[in-house]
């Protein structure tokens, strides 16, 4: 353990806890209205709208089956344009992002289920406008299950950011793959393990204990 | 009432109204229907099950659209009613519901804010309404509690306080008291018939329980298959049912009345509307007729304190003394109607 360079660790961490973090707030951006557009447009929701449904979960499911990995090479242009490199930290919130949105809105979706109809009636006989159903009545009461989902979106944006490692991303996950993995430094590929599990575990607790604190049903 | 024109004043009218929900099996849920709802009262709408009177209530603030047909609030068709007309009528339409419905996730105090900011109360009125419609159903003590911690009894007033602080028309409540034990279901019926005596509210109550009619409603709709199979006051529906389904909703007890009688008896339902109540007509008929009927089920009710009651009894084999007990009953004013072969579902006779 002597020869680990714990400041080279330490940076590592800063660089995965920046990539993840803004990610995740990238992701809720555009993965949160997202969701509740297909809440909203399914069949039996407050709009329906077939169209605009279909063609919204074609794209959020044909992005979600393309392999992590695979999306982070085909994004390179994208990243290069949006960055100006692929190379780094930055360079892997653009795949990072764009991979979490599609679970995102799903989650965001699936949590807004849990959200009976009788609200969405009760709120409609109070003579609710559907942007207020949605505001007023359904995100409150979905907000427990969004947080706990919000939990479980971190873990997995966590894991993507250290396949990022692979094509030159930075982190945890690149030292523990180019310094653990590749040069044999098993104690290297240990300690950054540990760190990543502990993180995890970190995130879903606290995920879990926000998500309990803010339920009262 | 002095203000008898207000009192005959129209708050709702369902002109020849159709609901078919399409689909692989089409359902009629609501077949020609046409019933009038006056200002101040307290409307029941009875039906078992599958009736469509769920579907019949959320045509009135237009949760549900008509297939055919109009529903007129206050005169005017909410079919006419452009999106913003539409949000206005329905702040004037309270509704509470079997599950209450509330926002789990808010406290009580903010459950009523909630619909006070829908229907665009000033905030600083919020609190001064919260703690008076809180007052009104008693719940002072609960203003900050979250519904998780209430009773089902106290959720209903927490959905009542929430439909009432808009100041609406009317209340609508789909099986509000279903869910819920009979005397908090009566606690909660006598809050609403307070609120309608108070706040001059019109209560509209859809249930499945003849017992939730009896104790507040002033008229009452019988629906069964999408129709209305009869209306009017609700002491009329106890005098004269007149039909099987109600029959069987107003003395549910009396619905295998075939099995009374195996030897084949005429069989006579006799019906006392409180007047009469008090008269001993079954001792006064073997007394000064000498005839004697057996009873074979009685079954009596205090609707808004009189007494109501039915009788089914089975008449003496012999015509003439038959003929005899019917003239007799005829004679004291019983509503009295013939059930044949101990069939229920015949054409009443009146006696």
């Amino acid at each position: 353990m002597a020869g680990i360079d714990w400041n080279f660790i330490w940076e590592g961490f800063l660089q995965t806890m920046e990539m993840v973090v803004v990610s995740t707030i990238f992701a809720y951006i555009v993965g949160l209205p997202l969701g509740v557009i297909l809440s909203v447009s399914k069949k039996g929701g407050l709009a329906p709208n077939r169209v605009l449904y279909n063609i919204l979960a074609f794209v959020v499911n044909v992005s979600r089956s393309i392999p992590f990995l695979i999306f982070l090479v085909v994004l390179i242009p994208l990243t290069r344009l949006i960055v100006g490199t692929s190379i780094g930290t930055e360079a892997t919130i653009v795949p990072l992002t764009f991979g979490a949105i599609p679970i995102v809105a799903r989650m965001v979706e699936a949590s807004l289920e849990e959200v009976g109809n009788g609200i969405v009636e009760a709120a409609l006989a109070l003579g609710a406008k559907k942007r207020e159903v949605v505001v007023n009545f359904i995100l409150p009461e979905a907000f427990p299950s969004l947080l706990q989902g919000a939990a479980i979106n971190f873990v997995t944006i966590l894991g993507y950011s250290a396949m990022a490692g692979f094509i030159g991303g930075g982190g945890l996950g690149a030292i523990a793959y180019q310094h653990g993995f590749i040069r044999y430094k098993t104690d290297i590929l240990m300690v950054t393990v540990i760190i990543l599990v502990v993180i995890v575990w970190a995130g879903q607790e606290l995920g879990l204990k926000l998500a309990s604190r803010a339920r009262h049903s | 009432m002095s203000d008898k024109r207000l009192d005959d004043d129209v708050i709702f009218k369902l002109e020849n109204v159709t609901k078919v929900f399409e689909g692989d099996n089409k359902v009629v849920a609501l077949d020609n229907v046409s019933l009038q709802i006056n200002r101040g009262d307290i409307y029941g709408i009875i039906g078992m099950s599958g009736a469509g009177k769920s579907t019949l209530v959320r045509t009135l603030n237009r949760l549900e659209d008509v297939s055919e047909g109009a529903v007129l609030f206050e005169g005017r068709d909410l079919k006419s009613l452009n999106k913003s007309e539409l949000r206005n009528v329905r702040q004037g339409i309270g509704m509470i519901f079997q599950g209450f419905n509330l926002l789990n996730q808010r406290t009580v105090d903010k459950n009523i804010k909630t619909a006070l900011k829908i229907a665009d109360v000033p905030k600083s009125e919020h609190d001064k309404i919260v703690d008076k419609m809180l007052k009104i159903v008693g719940l002072e003590d609960k203003k900050y509690a979250y519904p998780a911690q209430l009773s089902g009894g106290q959720k209903q007033r927490v959905a009542i306080a929430r439909a009432l602080s808009t100041n609406p028309k009317v209340i609508l409540c789909d099986e509000a008291t279903s869910a819920l034990d009979p005397n908090i279901t009566a606690e909660i019926l006598d809050l609403l018939k307070r609120i309608n005596s108070e706040f001059k509210v019109t209560i509209i109550i859809i249930t499945h329980e003849m017992s939730v009619v009896e104790a507040i409603c002033d008229k009452v709709a019988v629906l069964n298959g999408g129709r209305i199979v009869e209306n009017g006051p609700v002491k009329e529906l106890f005098v004269n049912p007149k039909s099987e389904i109600t029959r069987r909703l107003v003395y549910p007890e009396s619905v295998a009345l075939n099995s009374f009688d195996s030897e084949g008896r005429k069989c006579l339902r006799l019906v006392f509307d409180g007047t009469e109540a008090s008269h001993p007509i079954i001792a006064e008929l073997a007394a000064k007729k000498g005839v004697t009927v057996s009873i074979l089920n009685a079954n009596t009710k205090s609707i808004g304190g009189v007494g109501f009651g039915q009788m089914v009894v089975a008449l003496p084999n012999d015509v003439n003394e038959a003929k005899v007990a019917v003239e007799y009953f005829k004679e004291a004013g019983v509503f009295a109607e013939e059930i044949e072969e101990l069939d229920d579902s015949k054409d009443a006779i009146s006696a």
